[in-house]
């Protein structure tokens, strides 16, 4: 801890960056930043399903259950807004474990397929059934998050810089917790069944039950994502949660890399900029499945290991150097 | 009274048109080293996995305590105490070499997740963790214990395997060729501490070709053809047996 600034004074000058940072940026920029926000929270949440070794295409649409539940929460229960938000996610959680049972008896491809036939099944239920789901052109007005104070603040929802302190705030916590989970012996456990999970299941492990734990818990956690998304733009349908947004979610993670919970982290703000910021600026939008494509095939084949370990590399640089300097 | 300690009885195994197993009937008591040979092919790993519940057999049961365990999953017998290695080194290759042991404490300090994330764990994971270094320590592998497992010569791959089945505490280890590819010398350490585990309670079935090793540290041994039980005795009957030296040493004869 003798080091300059230390770690403490790194995570208070990133918390100051995350808190400046939507000052510095126009109103449409800002609307991104929430965007951005609550898509970390989906890909580190789809990272965590991955962490047993399966890879889930139903992770978009159970971002959608979470959408839908919180929206239907507040307009037929009436419940509170950040209740409904808790709710939701618990809904998600509650979907991914009825899902299990006929998913986590396939392995592999077939899981792959399973999980994309299961998503498509419930985005079906959307479209087919008018009450409560809204039918193909979803929910509207659905209730915002209600204003408050903080001493001398007042956070108006509607506008992003407000929201995307609370959202910031939410997936922040949410990332710590899977942090902590996955450092905790059943974060050990999670890996046990993936890299082997013949021998995790002599010693004791209950492979099926492990897999299962960590596809309700990211689903939990995507759920949350859909809910924070749900209620910052007041209307969800079933084309929000297709095939498309999946393919956006395995580009980020597969961009990033998995190792680490960062690695997805920085895929999606480096596929962010460059879909919102250049894509857009010079007006190639509709090259996006191209690019997308494109940037994909590159990373396999130069970066296989994703952004993340360049930044491992940077880092084990740097641990030299002060090595170096103290020595 | 006669309640035995692990038993085998009219097992059958068959994958289609093979039988891999045919009727096959043995016990063990508690605390002997029991040997199991054959030549190749012969249904002894197949024997581990149907004990192991790796496979559900298609006749017959296993028993232990009295208690049939055939039929149950693989994590489910090991949590009854019976704890397996694999024929080729089968590790956590990626992880470091405590971690691969810390998963066979699984079973002791059964991980829950929401005293993970309050912290409430500290205890359990400190326990688990002392449990992981003994088994390191007893296979001489603590200096290596921030090592990633891929990294281990083979000799040593071998011995983490059989650190993570003594990290479970079991009563019964079942070790498929545990001395492949070590060199002599590995071997006899390795032989005593068979020796060591035995007087510590815990029960060994073991498949080996080494013939040296297993007439040196096998009380018992059972020999098995065709996936059939060829003969049963102590190591010196064994290796005066006609069947078994027409069967299996007869293609070896500078082991007897
Ligand atoms: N999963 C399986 N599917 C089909 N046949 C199998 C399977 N497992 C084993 N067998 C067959 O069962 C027979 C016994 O195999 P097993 O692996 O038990 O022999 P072994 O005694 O362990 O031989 P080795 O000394 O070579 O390890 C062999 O004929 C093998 O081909
Ligand atoms: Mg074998």
């Amino acid at each position: 801890m003798r080091s300059f600034p230390g770690r403490a004074g790194v995570w208070l000058g990133f918390l100051a960056l995350l808190l400046l940072l939507p000052h510095a940026l126009s109103y449409s920029q800002q609307e991104i930043l929430v965007f951005l926000t609550i898509n970390i929270l989906l890909v580190v949440s789809y990272r965590l399903l991955t962490l047993t070794g399966e890879w889930s295409l139903g992770h978009a649409v159970i971002m959608g259950v979470g959408a839908y539940a919180s929206a239907l929460y507040t307009k037929e229960l009436g419940i509170f807004v950040p209740a409904s938000m808790i709710l939701g996610a618990c809904t998600a959680a509650l979907v991914a474990l009825v899902l299990s049972y006929p998913l986590f008896r396939m392995k592999g491809f077939y899981f792959l397929i399973g999980s994309f036939a299961a998503g498509e099944i419930i985005r079906l239920l959307w479209k087919r059934f008018r009450e409560p789901f809204g039918g193909p052109k979803g929910l509207k007005r659905i209730d915002p998050m209600p204003d408050f104070d903080i001493a001398v603040w007042r956070f108006d929802f509607f506008e992003p810089v407000s929201y995307y302190y609370f959202a910031a705030a939410v997936v922040g916590f949410s990332l710590w917790l899977m942090r902590r989970i996955e450092r905790s012996p059943v974060g050990l456990t999670f890996h046990a069944v993936h890299w082997q999970d013949k021998l995790a299941e002599a010693s004791g492990v209950n492979v099926r039950a492990y897999r299962t734990l960590a596809f309700v818990i990211a689903s939990g956690f995507a759920g949350l994502s859909g809910a924070l998304l749900a209620h910052y733009i007041g209307a969800v349908n079933p084309n929000m949660f297709d095939l498309e947004l999946m393919v956006f979610i395995l580009t980020w993670t597969i961009i990033g890399g998995t190792a680490t919970i960062y690695g997805p982290v920085i895929g999606c703000i480096a596929l962010t900029i460059i879909n919102e910021i250049v894509l857009r600026e010079i007006g190639l939008e509709q090259m996006r499945p191209f690019v997308y494509g494109l940037l994909l095939i590159v990373s396999v084949l130069f970066l296989p290991k994703g952004l993340e370990s360049l930044v491992q590399k940077g880092l084990a640089r740097v641990a030299r150097a002060k090595r170096g300097e103290e020595s | 009274m006669s309640e035995k300690f692990l038993e085998v009885s009219g097992l059958g195994m068959r994958f289609g048109g093979i039988t891999a197993i045919d009727n096959l009937g043995f016990s063990v008591e508690y605390g002997e080293i029991r040997g199991v040979i054959g030549p190749n092919g012969a249904g002894k790993t197949t024997t581990f996995n149907v004990i192991s519940g790796f496979y559900k057999p298609t006749a017959g049961s296993v028993r232990l305590r009295g208690e049939t365990i055939s039929g149950l999953r693989m994590y489910e017998v090991a949590r009854r105490g019976i704890v397996r290695t694999f024929q080729h080194s089968t590790l956590f290759t990626e992880m470091t070499v405590m971690e691969n042991v810390l998963v066979g404490t699984h079973m002791r300090y059964r991980p829950n997740i929401f005293s993970s994330i309050v912290g409430r764990d500290a205890e359990d994971r400190r326990r688990a963790r002392t449990r992981a270094t003994e088994s390191l320590e007893f296979f001489g592998l603590l200096e290596r214990a921030s090592d990633r497992a891929a990294d281990l010569p083979h000799g040593h791959q071998r011995a983490l395997g059989l650190a993570i089945a003594l990290a479970a505490q079991p009563e019964v280890m079942l070790l498929d060729e545990p001395f492949a590819g070590m060199n002599p010398e590995e071997t006899k350490s390795m032989m005593s501490l068979m020796f060591k585990l035995r007087d510590s309670g815990v029960t060994i079935l073991i498949v080996e070709h080494d013939m040296r090793a297993i007439m040196g540290i096998c009380d018992y041994i059972t020999v098995m053809n065709f996936g059939r039980l060829l003969a049963e005795g102590r190591p010196e009957e064994i290796r005066t047996d006609p069947a078994v030296v027409e069967a299996y040493l007869g293609s070896a004869r500078d082991v007897a």
